[in-house]
């Protein structure tokens, strides 16, 4: 694959496994397993049968017609917000259990930003029996409550990351150091393309069934599987990677990567992180990043706590680098209305984040004949408190 | 040879380090600390410098880090302030902090600046070993740095060795796999792993770090190795309003 991962974990110069010696033994078991064991025919049959029977897979590819008159052109909508617990996340959650499972680890540790990874792994914690501990950023317990609440229900322990900006980036540090605390019995399931080398690359191939699918589907409604265009939103960049994924070398389909603008590219206020990022070493792995000149990570600011990160994956960093995809951001007004308008015209209230990737659309430009893809990544029902508040329902 | 690999050569038991972050609890309180700490006998140092994103360290370390930067230490003014440390300074001295500091600054200009101010070493705990190998050792080499790899009981042996290959100064053992600040492991396995890694008869001194807070396991700990660090424990006793006059009897507390 010509943009996925080399020998040494690296995606030209980004990527590799910066992490210290605690950790090692860990990372390095992954490393050397990672590909065997999901390769393995019984793996297979095992996800497969759990994507099907459990998630409720294949998502549907909608052609959202409203949508398609409003922006003249052709847009689907990849239903990643059917999915059980209603986002992508579950499809990581199930490939990396089922992982932690064969690996014999019995102790399960994530980090949450709007709560949907922590979610899906708490709900595949129950799903096996494996105790879960998910870390949770303070400010995004208050502000994505009913996640926390469905966590819990699902009988995993929720510890509050209070250090730093108390969101996404400071409960993947938490999360870290557990793993340091826990060298032998406990996996980490990091919940986007992020992280020391492996994870990027087995989140992607976790993930990648999102555009392995949406190729069928597209085949069969359009009669040819690549579209002109791909767009997703960009938190860490997992679901934007599974839906990259088998169009990456499909050089003519134009890749759209959606971050988080917040307030503004240049209020102080964003998540903006390839506007405003350079190169640096964030969370195990060489990236771009949001930081001071002295190399001190910049606290990201967006409504959208699944988006609230000062990262991206190291892989979309390469992608950006070289052009192979193009990386733009919404603020939180844009995304909402997006939002807002997707729920009027299709009936379908998506997740904040989603609504980045939607209202990108008011900036293409389109030719007639076009076909567009666009992930929903996840539905909105842990955002209604946010939606109400802003509109004044 | 450096300072580090002097001391490694005419002392080889119950030498103790001390860990403290440049620029806690004042920004400029780093030299003054360094100065109190080898008049009450420190071996050598570990000045930290702050990182925001610490995730190989505990709450008292994170915390002295969050000072630390929101006082305005950063690395430009870490060099400005030991440009004349050797003038009052002479024990060895480590810097000790996270790779995306020194990646910015340059890791070539880091280790030059480092050198010049009179450092001798450096710990890095996410630098990985094939990084430091392919990319960055030449820099070290020329400019008479010793890198410091840490060891778990979980690295391997085949690890342990390419390590020691590596090291020129000391290996930095931990007693367990853990964050800074917790406390040292003296269960019953523990000793084995010590045993073990003494049979492997590496080239390189061991110095016992994470967890060292008293005279109780710094001496458990000098048991094992040629010495140990002493970090959260100290960083504790720097709120103290008086902490300059109270250095001289904690190090006597630990070392006596
Ligand atoms: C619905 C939804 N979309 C997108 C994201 C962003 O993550 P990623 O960029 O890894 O897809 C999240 C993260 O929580 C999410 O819940």
């Amino acid at each position: 694959m010509k943009y996925g991962v080399n020998d040494l974990g690296y995606y030209g110069d980004f990527g590799g496994a910066y992490i210290p010696e605690m950790l090692y033994p860990n990372v390095e078991e992954l490393r050397q397993q990672y590909l065997t064991i999901i390769e393995d025919p019984a793996f297979k049959a095992e996800f497969d049968d759990l994507m099907k029977n459990y998630v409720g897979r294949p998502s549907p590819l909608y052609h959202a017609k409203r949508y398609s008159e409003k922006y003249g052109a052709n847009i689907f909508f990849k239903r990643e917000d059917l999915n059980h617990t209603g986002s992508h996340k579950i499809n990581n959650a199930i490939g990396q259990i089922l992982l932690a499972k064969r690996l014999g680890k019995h102790r399960i540790i994530a980090e949450t930003g709007a709560g949907q990874h922590g979610v899906a792994t708490a709900t595949v914690c129950a799903l096996m029996g494996i105790e879960c501990i998910i870390y949770m950023g303070e400010i995004d317990m208050q502000r994505q409550a009913p996640n926390v609440s469905r966590m819990k229900m699902l009988g995993a322990k929720v510890i509050p990351a209070t250090s730093g900006s108390k969101t996404l980036k400071d409960a993947t540090n938490e999360a870290l150091r557990d793993w340091i605390a826990n060298p032998v019995d406990t996996h980490y399931i990091i919940g986007s393309v992020v992280g020391p080398y492996p994870y990027p690359d087995m989140v992607a191939r976790f993930q990648s069934i999102i555009s392995s699918e949406t190729k069928k589907q597209l085949l069969e409604k359009t009669g040819n599987e690549l579209p002109q265009y791909v767009m997703a939103c960009v938190g860490g960049g997992s679901n934007a990677m599974g839906m990259f994924y088998h169009f990456l070398d499909d050089e003519d389909v134009k890749l759209v990567a959606v971050e988080a603008a917040g307030k503004g590219v240049d209020s102080g206020h964003s998540a903006a992180t390839t506007f405003l990022g350079r190169e640096g070493v964030l969370h195990g792995s060489r990236t771009i990043l949001m930081q001071t000149d002295d190399g001190q990570v910049i606290e990201p600011y967006s409504i959208s706590a699944g988006l609230d990160y000062p990262g991206i994956g190291p892989q979309h960093a390469y992608l950006y680098k070289i052009n192979r995809a193009k990386y733009v951001s919404i603020t939180d007004d844009e995304a909402l209305q997006a939002g807002l308008l997707c729920s009027q015209l299709e009936g379908i209230i998506p997740a904040i984040e989603t609504a980045h990737a939607l209202a990108y659309l008011e900036k293409m430009q389109f030719k007639k004949d076009d076909n567009v893809v666009i992930c929903i990544s996840g539905r909105g029902d842990k955002d209604l408190d946010t939606y109400i508040k802003y509109f004044g329902f | 040879m450096n300072r580090l690999q002097n001391l490694f050569k005419n002392k080889t038991n119950s030498l103790l380090s001390i860990y403290f972050t440049a620029g806690y609890p004042e920004l400029d309180s780093t030299v003054a600390i360094a100065e109190a700490l080898e008049k009450s006998g420190a071996d050598f140092l570990e000045i930290g410098f702050p990182y925001s994103d610490p995730v190989a360290d505990g709450p008292t370390i994170q915390h002295s880090s969050e000072i630390a930067l929101e006082n305005g230490m950063t690395l430009h003014v870490l060099f400005e302030q030991l440009k004349d440390l050797r003038k009052t300074v002479s024990i060895p001295i480590l810097l000790m902090g996270y790779v995306n500091p020194i990646v910015q600054y340059g890791v070539e200009n880091f280790c030059k600046k480092a050198a010049e101010v009179g450092v001798d070493g450096v710990i890095v705990p996410d630098l990985p070993m094939y990084e430091y190998e392919a990319l960055y050792s030449k820099y070290f080499i020329d400019n008479d740095l010793s890198n410091i790899f840490l060891v778990t009981p979980q690295t391997t042996e085949d690890r342990i060795r390419k390590i020691d290959e590596l090291s020129n100064s000391f290996i930095y053992l931990l007693s367990s796999s853990s964050i800074t600040g917790g406390s040292l492991d003296v269960s019953s396995g523990i000793e084995d792993y010590y045993k073990r890694i003494k049979a492997m008869q590496l080239k390189n001194p061991m110095i016992i770090g994470f967890g060292i807070s008293n005279k109780t396991n710094f001496d458990k700990a000098c048991e094992y190795a040629n010495g140990a660090i002493v970090g959260s424990a100290f960083v504790k006793l720097l709120k103290d309003e008086d902490y300059l006059n109270k250095i001289p009897a904690f190090i006597k507390s630990i070392k006596s």
